[in-house]
């Protein structure tokens, strides 16, 4: 990673202005011009150092609905019961993590109905029973990560 | 589909051509509109209308954050009484290592904690740290905590609508 990346990752982390040419004054203030900086922004991506580029939608006030699930997967059917629960389009992220619950996903439905739905096609495809973990209330969401 | 009225057709087609990132180009939001067949007025008014009302958080750019030397990624959580849950949440939201921060409900008895904190940091130790923290400024109102370390990440593509992957 190099200067150029640290500037674009960390700039770009706070948002991006809503205009024609958006990565103009970006250029500007790094000396290069518009494209050096889409075409930075693309490698990044394929290079997984940034994970997404783009509006960042919240699916509750879109009129969905967002849920913490965890479960706890067998480690010999660990990767299996992974890709169950990543097949579902529903499935926004998953982590596996250290503790008798395992993998912890969050579900993003466009109605509180469908989240139910889409645990019990998960609870009846894994065999595991899935726990909620839906917000009830939130505090300051939003870190900026120093490149 | 339930909700199909709380989200209208022009909303629902930006949403799904720009789920998956918003197009690699000089004039993103031009893109956008040739492919949706509107102008590009009505693509830029549609979508500061949805930053406006915080249906859209922002448009930007999300850092992989083992890729930035962010390896510790630890959710702390904590068992708080009830009724300081929102003065507690409150905070530990302020902290500056913590990314998200909720109240959810208890699964008991082998779930008691209802207070969830997202940290990071280069190592270990420094989320440990930060934990510390965290219950240095909690005190007495906690009653018992856990921190669990992200392992791997299995998936990572944030909401897609429509079934799109």
């Amino acid at each position: 990673m190099d200067e150029f990346d640290r500037r674009i990752i960390n700039t770009l982390q706070g948002g991006l202005p809503l205009c024609e040419q958006p990565f103009a004054s970006l250029a500007r203030e790094l000396g290069t011009d518009e494209q050096q900086i889409v075409a930075r922004i693309s490698k990044l991506l394929d290079d997984n150092v940034l994970t997404r580029f783009g509006p960042l939608y919240d699916a509750e006030r879109l009129g969905g609905a967002l849920t913490l699930c965890a479960l706890s997967a067998p480690p010999e059917e660990f990767e299996e019961i992974a890709g169950k629960v990543n097949a579902h389009p529903e499935t926004a992220h998953n982590y596996e993590r250290e503790h008798a619950l395992n993998m912890w996903f969050v579900l993003a439905t466009e109605s509180r109905g469908r989240i139910d739905e889409v645990v019990t096609e998960i609870e009846s495809e894994t065999g595991c029973r899935v726990f909620q973990f839906p917000k009830q209330e939130e505090f300051f969401v939003g870190l900026k990560l120093d490149a | 589909m339930e909700c199909t009225s709380e989200i209208d057709g022009g909303t629902r087609r930006l949403v799904t051509a720009t789920q998956g990132g918003l197009p690699l180009c000089v004039r993103p939001y031009a893109a956008l509109a040739e492919q949706l067949g509107v102008s590009q007025d009505e693509v830029l008014a549609r979508l500061s209308d949805m930053i406006g009302d915080g249906r859209i958080r922002r448009i930007a750019a999300v850092p992989n954050h083992y890729a930035l030397g962010f390896r510790a990624n630890g959710m702390s959580v904590w068992d708080v009484a009830d009724e300081d849950a929102s003065s507690c949440g409150r905070e530990v939201g302020e902290l500056p290592f913590v990314s998200h921060c909720y109240l959810r409900p208890r699964h008991l008895p082998h779930w008691p904690y209802n207070l969830f904190a997202m940290v990071h940091g280069h190592c270990r130790e420094e989320v440990e740290a930060q934990v510390e923290r965290i219950s240095g400024i909690l005190g007495g109102r906690q009653r018992a905590h856990d921190v669990l370390y992200s392992k791997r990440i299995l998936k990572k593509t944030g909401m897609r609508l429509n079934g799109g992957t």
